[in-house]
């Protein structure tokens, strides 16, 4: 338990003084601090309507997080999230085309298997491509995902265009049946649910089974991993492919429970938005949960704070921005021994005093002022002095 | 197609390269001297964005293009700061700080510039490179944003500063080899904050040719990752100032490859076009990358190549 409160001590300060400086920099815009603190607070979890609106952002953060997080406990930066959001979303909505599905749940979880492997594949090119060939995979994941942008935008437009959709082009819709309801008739969708049971099975993989655990070895310290004879590729692409998985569903999820088909809003950078839940989580499956919430929370009073305040919706965007920036350079202060700090700096024995004395005729006291001086010791005497003293330390 | 056709389209992928090639020419040339100096600024998306918007800004406030991208590239070099210093604190990853400057600085950039969207501001000068050519369609493609000559120039006094200077070495220096700079007398974070810094700068006359020149208005989708694919760039380029010109070029072709296109009419697979870029760094880095091994000419201490 102190444990954890001792690593959720910092990100909590990052996150305080995040909002802190949001303070600050709204103030300069002309708004009142207090008021858009409240309204943040009010428009992420002051009623149960904001709290549907939050708990639907979140689910697809926790997923798009964990692309982030679990190829990260294996010693990978992937920040190509939204590749696989984007794939895993165009798969869902693609599936009905080539394959009949029955309209119930059973229909839904294929659309899910489908965005899952299309996500995992997509990640799992760019672990391939580091273990293989070589490639840096931060460089690689956000290049591919740019190409799966690209392609979703050439298959929407194209092939798979509903040619019902004139204004803005999207697939044809799900069938009812195969729509993602909301949890006891409420907007909060069941992807929040999977989204929380990946994070707590992803956690629990991690934490306690020995395929998790030699993952977190390979992450931790390849060379161990390499001298206990673990097969490195083998689990980074696991890992990549479970992260990828991850970020599909939340693709498949946001096109069968929100949009009902695959167009163009389904980008909206929750991708991006998981890298920074993910940092701040400290790439922990289980603390991704509060985080994804919160943020989520951010995300849904970033419109409440455009019609009340006249805030630009950007808003919400310096916010997570102004909070990545200090959760980093808390990183630096984790390390530091704050105890040994405080107690370097609490006052020690009295040292005794300096005496001034005057100063000597050859020597101006301007030179050297902090020393008193001396008169000058020969030679010999001074050896012996110095001999007494080396005594007196080691004693 | 008709031979007018196959010069629209070769005019409009030449003058694409130029046109859509400059914002590459000045990011990778910023990038390349942030990596020799030993540290990856992937924040240099943030820092194209955030100085196109205060280019486009600055020009419309001071009613003078120029003085806009004197302010875009300022405002580009103290976000470079800014990750500079960050990363000279103790176990802070630079690449993670790229990233979060990229949140930070394009947050930044959309909430300031929320009204830039409509007004229009001076643009820069057009240098016409096509007043040989009697074709009309030639003559609009090959006028060329009066930044590219400073870009080469700026390549060449890069490169020659690299090889000739004791500034280049000393930068040179701090990317090889941190222990040597340190018994030398150097401050090794000193160096790295003003290499980011000054590469920052020249990533911000990147964002001013985005907003002044082509396309020439500011909105959020201004930048489509160029500021990404610099660092791949920087890799095929293997850190050379010269090559990066060549690499900007290349680039900005692929770029226009699809607009090119869909000008003479033919609008199938625009948007797989547009990622032809991305599709060429993929495969020039699976080419010119080996697993195990530094890529070739890549400073010593950078944590992306090794």
């Amino acid at each position: 338990m102190r444990s954890v409160l001792k690593e959720a001590a910092l990100p909590v300060f990052a996150i305080a003084a995040a909002l802190l400086l949001f303070g600050v920099f709204v103030w300069f815009a002309g708004a009142s601090p207090m008021e858009v603190w409240l309204i943040l607070f009010k428009g992420a979890f002051g009623d149960w309507f904001s709290w549907q609106n939050t708990l639907q952002r979140a689910a697809p953060l926790m997923l798009t997080a964990l692309c982030v997080a679990i190829p990260a406990r294996a010693g990978l930066v992937v920040i190509g999230g939204e590749g696989a959001l984007v794939l895993g979303g165009l798969a869902c909505a693609a599936l009905p085309y080539v394959l009949p599905l029955p309209a119930n749940a059973l229909g839904s979880l294929a659309l899910c298997i489908a965005g899952a492997l299309a996500g995992a594949l997509w990640i799992m090119l760019a672990g391939w491509l580091r273990q293989y060939r070589g490639i840096n995979e931060t460089i690689s994941s956000l290049l591919l995902a740019y190409v799966a942008i690209g392609l979703f935008k050439h298959l929407v437009e194209g092939v798979l265009r509903d040619p019902a959709s004139l204004n803005k082009p999207a697939t044809r819709s799900l069938a009812e049946g195969l729509a993602i309801g909301g949890i006891g008739g409420s907007d909060v969708h069941w992807g929040l649910a999977i989204g929380v049971a990946a994070c707590l099975v992803s956690g629990l993989w991690l934490r306690a089974t020995p395929s998790g655990f030699a993952v977190r070895v390979v992450g931790g310290n390849p060379r161990a991993a390499q001298l206990v004879g673990l097969p490195a590729s083998r689990l980074i692409l696991a890992a990549c492919g479970l992260g990828g998985a991850c970020a599909g569903v939340a693709g498949a999820v946001e096109v069968a429970a929100v949009h009902t088909n695959a167009n163009a809003s389904l980008i909206a950078g929750y991708g991006y938005a998981g890298i920074l839940v993910s940092f701040i989580a400290r790439h922990n499956p289980v603390a991704v949960i509060p985080v994804a919430i919160l943020f989520g929370g951010f995300g849904a009073a970033g419109s409440l704070l455009q019609r009340r305040v006249g805030l630009p919706d950007a808003s919400v965007l310096v916010l997570q921005g102004m909070a990545f920036v200090l959760i980093l350079a808390s990183e630096g202060l984790r390390m530091v021994d704050w105890k040994a700090l405080l107690n370097s700096r609490a006052p020690r024995v009295q040292e005794p005093a300096l005496r001034k004395e005057p100063p000597m005729h050859d020597e101006p006291a301007a030179v050297r002022p902090l020393e008193p001086a001396r008169p000058p010791i020969p030679h010999g005497v001074r050896v012996a002095h110095d001999v007494a003293r080396l005594q007196e330390v080691t004693r | 197609m008709t031979p007018d056709q196959w010069t629209a389209l070769v005019a409009g992928i030449v003058g694409g390269a130029l046109r859509v090639g400059a914002p590459f020419l000045f990011v990778s040339l910023g990038e390349c001297l942030t990596e020799k100096s030993g540290r990856i600024n992937l924040g240099l998306e943030g820092v194209l964005v955030l100085s196109a918007m205060a280019s486009f800004g600055g020009a419309w406030l001071t009613g003078s293009a120029w003085l806009g991208v004197l302010v875009g590239a300022t405002a580009g070099a103290l976000l470079a700061l800014l990750h500079g210093l960050l990363c000279s604190l103790d176990r802070v990853n630079d690449v993670a700080t790229g990233i979060a400057l990229m949140l930070f600085g394009t947050g930044l950039a959309f909430y300031l510039g929320k009204p830039l969207i409509q007004p229009q501001a001076p643009q820069l000068p057009a240098i016409p490179l096509g007043n040989w050519s009697e074709n009309p369609v030639v003559r609009s493609a090959l006028q060329i944003n009066a930044l590219v000559p400073v870009g080469i120039v700026l390549a060449l006094v890069l490169w020659w500063g690299f090889a000739r200077t004791r500034i280049g070495l000393l930068v040179r220096m701090a990317g090889d080899s941190a222990n040597a700079t340190r018994a030398l007398g150097y401050s090794v974070a000193g160096l790295r904050i003003a290499a980011t810094t000054a590469g920052g700068f020249i990533a911000g006359l990147g964002g001013a040719s985005l907003t002044l020149f082509y396309p020439g208005s500011w909105n959020e989708g201004i930048s489509s990752g160029q500021g990404l694919i610099a660092v791949a760039l920087v890799i095929f380029a293997r850190w050379n100032p010269l090559r990066c010109i060549v690499a900007a070029l290349l680039f900005g072709g692929a770029g226009a490859i699809g607009p090119a296109l869909q000008s003479i009419g033919v609008g199938w697979g625009y948007h797989l076009f547009n990622t032809v870029p991305y599709v060429l760094t993929l495969v020039i880095l699976v080419l010119t990358c080996k697993p195990g091994s530094v890529a070739a000419g890549s400073p010593g201490e950078l944590s992306s190549t090794r």
